[in-house]
Order: structure tokens, then sequence, then C-alpha cells
């Protein structure tokens, strides 16, 4: 059988994949594929993780050199195909080279749209579409260059924000009032702009650049109204054109983009488009989902197996930036009669949400701060859901109806990766021919949720579903009571505002409760609202109802709290009258460096506890425990840094805080570690010159060795990192799990990642809420003199006496 | 047979919502739940390890102990969790007069007889004997 000659023309995403698909029928062509850039295949859409530095340019790479070869497809890269002669069948190339072809697909995608100003050939002046654009910006980029980037949609922000964390001074121009407007609204523009200046990028709105200044080079860009702003460099992300001029040269029907119908045909049956230059419907596509579904489409046609149709893509969008979420599908406007917006925002998080609903069915969705649902509403939109039933979840799922999608109904045909094409088909071939039990190896597999990662969720319900062993990143609910996992809780909580145990308890669980999550929601509401929530002692252990450590015949033992483990001879003084006055039965040093009176009764508390003069010292709750510190420098031959201020002080910064379990710390002036910091949730570790920040050591019924979080220069960095450290293990760990359990759980590169390495807002946003918390939080001993109950620690004396 | 005696014990706000307080009454250690709709009484010592049970979290009407965390029903006295457990405490009956929470004990004579409160007891609900009628919640 003689082979048809096949040639395709971009050798970009929409074009590869294509001919990843007509590889799947029959042999039938000869294949050869001309591209303009020098690379391989390679994912454009994490061109934007690339120039922001989390990931390095050939793990974008989609197809190895190996993987043309052995398909034999011949491989004409830098060679950008000037004319089509469709009457003779040939493309020409910039090469002087003339191919001829039986069938052409032109795969030719967009180039960067330039909007008309003056300038914008100077020198400095860059677009941001391939990976050497990339290159150049990152070539440019360097800490202090001023960058203003022309264009605040979804490209412009991605850019700007990768420029950003190379440390550029950036700021947007935008011609239009709110950014993304294609695909948010007023308000979730607003969320969004804020997000971004929190980031520390400028954004200026319903600005018109005319000229990008400058003698010969870029030196700022000018705006209608005669305002300017200065720039090193500029990028223009102004939007994209499809490239339609081959389709000219074919003689192709063209609009905007070349027309194909619902087979993916152009109005010349040998000739064929796909991907952003093509026009379907009236729509053309700047994303890379309809790729694939119309590359699909195509094959099937150009195999002589025609038959599926195309009928256009959901337009969704996701904004990939670290730590801005932004999702939006379909159509949000309000305007077409018939529609309800459902909202939901919270300026304080920075989250707003706006599903439109028309007939019952949701029309369009906007989520900005949190797109952790984003899923469901695209199944919605893709399915038309009647969402009638579910009006009162809309926002929010209802408790037990969280099950997801339904997996197994779903086409093996069907695309679960969008980043990557990477369909259901695929994923479950993988599995069960590579063994694969686990998300990572599938990742690793399939490339499967590997770039936005938003159909993580899905493919671990396949992975659920089919494979056999399946290893899940075990999420358990709470208890029965309120069966949901903590981190949804956390969330849930957080959007819905509640702030007392009871509340959530009514809402989400049985209204009752049970002494596994009563403290777990008490520690969360507090936690949540930074100590400005409701509290509720009747869900508190009792230790919490009354600040100390319950023994095994109902007395207490009481811990002052001693700095650092530094005391002086009238503190000590103070504990030994103590001890004698109330009968103490024993006085014991613990191994954390403390005093621990034990044997009290209940009612003598308040009295102890002024008699001491001290504060608590927490030794009874999921909480700060203490610092352990070594001798330092004030009187050790060996110490080199002065660990015993240093903890002073990190104790004196945390103390009166909760935590998910209780959390010890420890601080050492040299690597000997006579404080054992390294078996501590949080360890500072002096050493010439420098300090090891570690965390998620123990030494309990485990024992581990804590990881390095970082090493820094200065004390005050030190403690920086460890309060960084300190509220994010308490916003992201369930309640009662050790930092050792924690710091395993996530691993050590995710919490660099998320608290030293995050960038400066969510820093900030750690920092902010600790010092809330810290703000409000106060000593619990203080309730010895104003206590929250008359009876709190008062034995009642019954009315009538009775013989006994 | 009127070998019972209802005992004012103390002002029902004294007992915070969900929470218990121990009494000393004739000699017993009791404790005393205020669940909201009612209020009930039970020994104040867990049958396993003789924990605090006023100190315990209240979860509907069971209180859990401090110490080990048996469950114990604050209507029956039996022990929930650990499950099939024959171990229990004694409940006592209650009511309210005037805010005032009263508790029923037996006669000092009657207590050196046999004991009508020990486990198993499940009238909860007053009767005639009780100097209100019903508990005014």
């Amino acid at each position: 059988m003689t082979m048809e000659k096949l040639v395709v023309v971009g050798n970009g995403m929409a074009g590869v994949a294509c001919v990843e698909q007509i590889l799947k029928h029959a042999p039938k062509f000869e294949i050869t594929i001309f591209g303009d850039e020098t690379h391989v295949n390679y994912n454009r859409i994490l061109l934007s993780s690339v120039l922001a530095g989390e990931k390095a340019a050939d793990e974008i790479r989609l197809n190895s050199l190996e993987w043309y070869q052995s398909h034999g497809i011949e491989l004409r890269l830098g060679v950008r195909i000037t004319d089509v002669d469709a009457e003779r069948k040939t493309v020409t190339g910039d090469d002087s080279s003339v191919t001829s072809f039986d069938k052409l697909l032109i795969a030719t995608g967009s180039t960067p749209l330039i909007p008309p100003m003056e300038g914008t050939k100077k020198e400095g002046v860059f677009v941001f579409r391939n990976l050497d654009d990339t290159r150049v910006l990152l070539d440019r980029a360097a800490p202090g260059k001023k960058a203003v980037v022309i264009g605040g949609g979804l490209l412009g922000l991605e850019a700007a924000r990768g420029l950003q964390v190379q440390g550029c001074d950036v700021t947007v121009v935008h011609l239009m009032d709110t950014l993304m407007e294609r695909q948010l609204d007023l308000t979730g523009g607003g969320y969004l702009k804020a997000k971004m200046e929190c980031l520390g990028v400028k954004v200026l709105l319903e600005r018109n650049a005319t000229a990008i200044l400058g003698n010969g080079k870029a030196a700022g860009v000018a705006f209608k109204d005669g305002s300017g702003v200065e720039a090193d460099f500029v990028v223009i992300a102004a939007g994209i054109r499809p490239n339609v001029e081959l389709g000219r040269k074919a003689g192709l029907q063209v609009n905007r983009g070349i027309v194909v119908n619902d087979f993916m045909e152009t109005s010349d049956p040998d000739v064929f488009a796909v991907g952003e230059c093509v026009e379907h419907n009236g729509t053309c596509y700047g994303l890379v989902a309809p790729l694939f579904e119309q590359g699909k489409v195509l094959a099937a046609t150009i195999t002589g197996n025609r038959g599926p149709v195309y009928s256009g893509t959901i337009q969704a969008a996701k904004l990939k930036i670290m730590g801005v979420d932004v999702f939006s599908a379909g159509n949000f406007s309000e305007k077409v009669p018939g529609t309800d917006a459902v909202r939901y925002e919270d300026p304080a998080l920075g989250v707003y949400k706006k599903l439109t609903v028309r007939d019952g069915k949701l029309a369009g969705v906007i989520l900005v701060g949190d797109t952790s649902d984003s899923h469901r509403y695209m199944d919605w939109l893709r399915a038309s859901t009647d969402l009638t039933a579910m009006r009162r979840q809309l926002l929010f799922p209802g408790p037990a109806d969280d099950a997801g999608l339904d997996v197994a109904a779903m086409a093996d045909s069907k695309v679960i990766c969008g980043c990557n094409g990477v369909t259901k088909g695929t994923i479950i071939q993988a599995i069960h021919e590579k063994g694969i039990n686990t998300l990572a190896q599938l990742k690793d597999c399939t490339r499967a949720s590997t770039g936005c990662g938003s159909c993580t969720v899905v493919c671990q319900q396949l992975l659920k579903a089919v494979a056999p062993e399946f290893q899940e990143e075990a999420k358990k609910n709470l208890c029965k009571c309120v069966p949901f996992p903590e981190d949804k809780l956390r969330e849930i909580l957080r959007s819905q505002r509640l702030r007392s145990v009871q509340e959530v308890l009514e809402i989400y669980g049985n209204g009752v409760g049970c002494e596994v999550c009563k403290p777990a929601l008490s520690y969360m509401v507090d936690m949540l609202w930074c100590g400005d929530h409701d509290e509720d002692r009747s869900a508190r252990f009792i230790n919490d109802r009354v600040h100390a450590n319950i023994q095994k015949d109902g007395t207490f033992s009481v811990v002052p709290r001693i700095r650092g483990g530094v005391t002086s001879a009238r503190e000590l003084r103070r504990i030994a009258d103590v001890a004698e006055k109330y009968k103490v039965p024993m006085v014991k040093i613990t191994g954390s460096q403390r005093i621990d009176l034990l044997g009290v009764k209940k009612a003598d508390l308040p009295q102890i506890w002024a008699d001491l003069g001290m504060p608590s010292g927490q030794a009874y709750t999921k909480g700060v425990r203490m610092v352990k510190t070594c001798v330092g420098t004030d009187f050790c031959r060996f110490g080199v840094q002065d660990s015993t201020k240093a903890g002073i002080e990190l104790e004196r910064r945390l103390e009166n805080m909760y935590t998910p379990h209780k959390l010890k710390m420890g601080a050492v002036g040299c690597p000997r570690n006579c404080a054992e910091a390294t078996v501590k949730d949080i360890g500072i570790i002096g050493q010439e010159g420098s300090w090891q920040v570690v965390v998620g050591g123990a030494a309990g019924k485990k024992v581990r060795k804590a990881d390095l979080l970082i090493t820094v220069e200065s004390t005050e960095e030190a403690l920086q990192a460890a309060t960084l450290f300190f509220q994010y293990y308490r916003e992201n760990a369930n309640f009662l799990e050790r930092t050792y359990d924690f710091v395993e759980r996530k691993g050590i590169e995710t919490v660099r990642r998320e608290t030293v390495y995050a960038p400066l807002a969510i820093q900030q946003g750690l920092r902010e809420r600790l010092r809330k918390s810290k703000r409000i939080s106060r000593d619990a001993w203080l309730e010895g003199d104003a206590p929250r109950h008359p009876t709190q620690f008062v034995q009642i004396e019954p009315l009538e006496k009775v013989q006994a | 047979m009127n070998n019972k005696k209802w005992i004012r014990i103390t002002a029902l706000q004294n007992i915070p919502l969900r929470e218990g307080r121990s009494v000393n009454v004739a000699g017993r250690e009791i404790a005393i739940f205020n669940l909201g709709d009612r209020v009930l009484a039970v020994d104040g010592r867990c049958p396993h390890k003789g924990g605090p049970l006023a100190e315990g979290i209240v979860t509907g009407d069971t209180v859990v102990c401090p110490l080990h965390a048996w469950k114990i029903s604050l209507e029956t006295g039996s022990v929930t969790k650990p499950e099939a457990n024959p171990a229990c405490v004694a409940t006592y009956r209650t009511c309210m007069e005037a805010g005032v929470v009263l508790i029923e004990l037996p006669e000092p004579s009657a207590a050196n007889q046999s004991n009508p409160f020990l486990c198993g007891e499940q009238n909860r609900v007053a009767s005639g004997d009780s100097p209100s009628p019903s508990p005014v919640f």
C-alpha cells in the first residue's frame, strides 16, 4: 500500500497532538512536520512556569527527538513555511525547499498581537510567546530592572509575575478597567488586582499605551492621557492573532481564523487546519483544551474515518500564578435575561466566587482566591447538569455529597489532563500496563496532572477505581460526627465564617459532637479567626478548662513558664513557698527545663497561680510548651551563638499560642546540640556566623531528626523563619498531628516552598495572622483572677447538708 | 415507700451548658450535668480507674471520662465505650425548683439496705413524689 504524504506546518502543541491522534489510526501517511522554532514540541502553557523559575526549559518538553524518529516522522526544525500552492500541492520553506503533499495540515497557531503604537520596534521591546522569547526575558530580567508589561490578560499577568519573581520591578499596564476582562467581571478583576498588588506587581488600569519611549532603546511607555511610566524593557502581551496567511495563500475560506466545519474540514478537501489558527462556528480559541478535542476529530476525518464531530469547547481559563488562584469558565455575564448570579465573597480572605445560572443550569463560573471546586463546576458546565435540587449547595457541597465526578461513566477518549492532552484511556492503560499505584507514578509515566494541576482530583479518582493497590494520600474524615477531612473543614469554617464549635456541629455535623471532634473544632475556630472566635469551654478537654494537667487521681499538675529554662532565686523561692503552703505532694524537674508541681486540687489552682506570680507554661495543652536552651555564649566555652537569649525571645514570641499538637522547641549555641534542638518540633542551631533552623524533630513515641528548613545569618532571621513555620503548621496540620508527621506528610520541600521560600505576600499573610492571634492571646492563668464561669475552679457545696 | 429524699444542690446557673460539676452530698461524690434541656446526675467516679466524670466532655447524653475516654451514659449509668462492658455507675433522679437543681437520694437508713440507685435503673422521669411534678426547662 502506498502511503500518502502528510505535511504538517507547525510543530506546536496543536499540530503534534493531532499527529499523535492520527498515529492511533491505521498507518496511512508519511509524515513531515515543519517547525519554525528550533525546539521539539514543548508545553507552551508552562512557559510562564519557566519564566518564574518553577520549571527548567527541558522539563516542559512534550515529545523527544526519539519520539519523532520512532514514528518515522521527518522533523524539519527551524524552517518557516512561507508559501502554499494548493493546485500543485506543494509548500515552500524560507530555506527555498519545496515539499509536495497529498494532505496538508496547517497548525500555525497564533502570533502576539502588537497594538498600534509608536516605537514597538525598539530594542528592549519583547513579546512572550515561545521558548526563545522566554529565554530572552530570563536573560533580560534582573533584580531592580524596571519591566512594563502591556496587557493585563492571562499571559500578561503570568509574564509579570515571572519577571517579578526574577527580581524585576514590574508594572502591568492594561487598556480596560479590569484585569482579565474576558474571564472576570469587575468584582473578580478587583480581587485579582489586589492579589497582584499584594505580590508586589503594580497595576495601572485604563491606560492606553500610545508609544514606547526611548532613543532607539525602550526607556518607558507613554499613555494617551499624557502620563507615562519608566521602563528598562517592555513586554507586549496584548492578545494573539491567528496565523492565517498560509490559509489565505492556499485559497481557503478565512475570517478571523481559517474556517473549519464540525469535521475539522476547511474549504479545500486536502487541506486541514487545527488549533489556534482555526475558526470554528465563529470562535477562535486561544486555550489548550480545544486543541485536543479538535485534533481527535481531525484525525478521524483525515484518515478516512469521518464521523466524529467537533462541537466547540467550553472556554475555561486558569491563571497559573502560584498563590493567585483564578479560574473562569463559560459565560459569566449577568445581562442575559433569565440569568441568576450566585455570589460569595470575602475581602479579608480575597475569595470571590460567582456562578451564573440560567434555566436551572450553570452558565458560567468565576473563582478567585479558591479554585478548589473548579472541577465540579466544569463538570456541571460540560454535562449541563440540572442544578435545581442542588440550589442550596451551589457554592459549597452539602455533607456527604462530594463524591466528585463519576469517572466510570467517562469515555476513554475523554481528555483528563488538558495541559498535556492525556485521556482517560491513556491513564487507565498506564495503570494496567505499568502497575501504577500512586499519583506520583502516574505523573512520571503519563505527564497527567503535571501542568496546572486542576485534574489531580480526577486522576486520583481514576487511580482509586482502577489501580489494584492504590495508595491514597490518605484523607481521613475528622470523625463520624463531622464527616469531612480537616482541610475541607477549615475551608468550610473559613468561608462560612463559622466561629463556634456548636455552630459547626449543628450545620455540618450531627449536632452533638464527641471528645474527638470537639477539641479539634475548638482549635480550628481559634486558629482560623486568630482568637476572635466564640470560645466554648464545654468543647474543650478538662485541661483547657482549668489550665492544668489532670492526673490519674483527678488532681492537677502546675508548670509555670520558665522561658528558656532560665529562672532566678526569687522565682525558685516562690515555687518552694507554694509547694509548702499547698502541701504539694511532688515537686519535679521536667525534661523541658521546668518545674512541675504535682497533685494540686482544682480549687487551689487560682491561688497557687497568684502566689507563683508566673505565667502558665501551657504544659497541659496542645500549645507552645517551651524552648529548651543551652548556656549559649554567656558562660559556655564553645558557644558561638547566644542561644539562651534567642531561645527566650522565641518562647516570648510564641507563648500562649495554641497549636495542633504540643510544640516543643530548642535553641543551641553550637552544633554540640546540648539542648537537643535537632529532635524538637522547631530547633535553631547556632554555628559560626549563621543559624540553622530545623523542623519536624521528635524524641518521644517516635524519634526523628529534624529537617533543615533554612540556614540564615542573623538571629532575627532565624526567629522569623521559625515563626513562619510555626504559623504554617498551625494553619495546615490536622489536629493532633505533631510536626514530625506533618513535615513528613507535606515533604520538607513543600514546607520550604510554602514558608521561607514562599512569595512575599504569602509570608506576610502568615505573619499577619500570627501577629493577630498573638495579640489576642493571653496568659491562660489570668483566668484565676477573672474566671470565665463562677464555678470554673470552685467546688460546689450543696445548698442542703445531709448526713451520710 | 418513702425512703428517698430530694436534696437541693445548687443554682442551675452554677453548671455551665454541656458541662458537669461535682458535688459531695451525703458521703457521695456526684457528677451533675447541664444538658440544656435537662439535668442529669451520676456517681462521680468512672468505674474504670476512678476518673472524675464531672470533668469529662459531654457528647449528647454521654460523658467521656477525662482519664481514658470511657463513655458513660448519663441516662442509664452504663458504660457505652468500650462496648459490651458490664460496668456502670449509679444514676440519680433530678428535678428543678425555682432555678435550683435537686437530686434524689436514698434516706440514710435506706442506704444501708439494698441500694435502689445502682446500675440498670432507668426511672429518669420524675414521679409524683418529687416536689415539682415535672422539670421546669
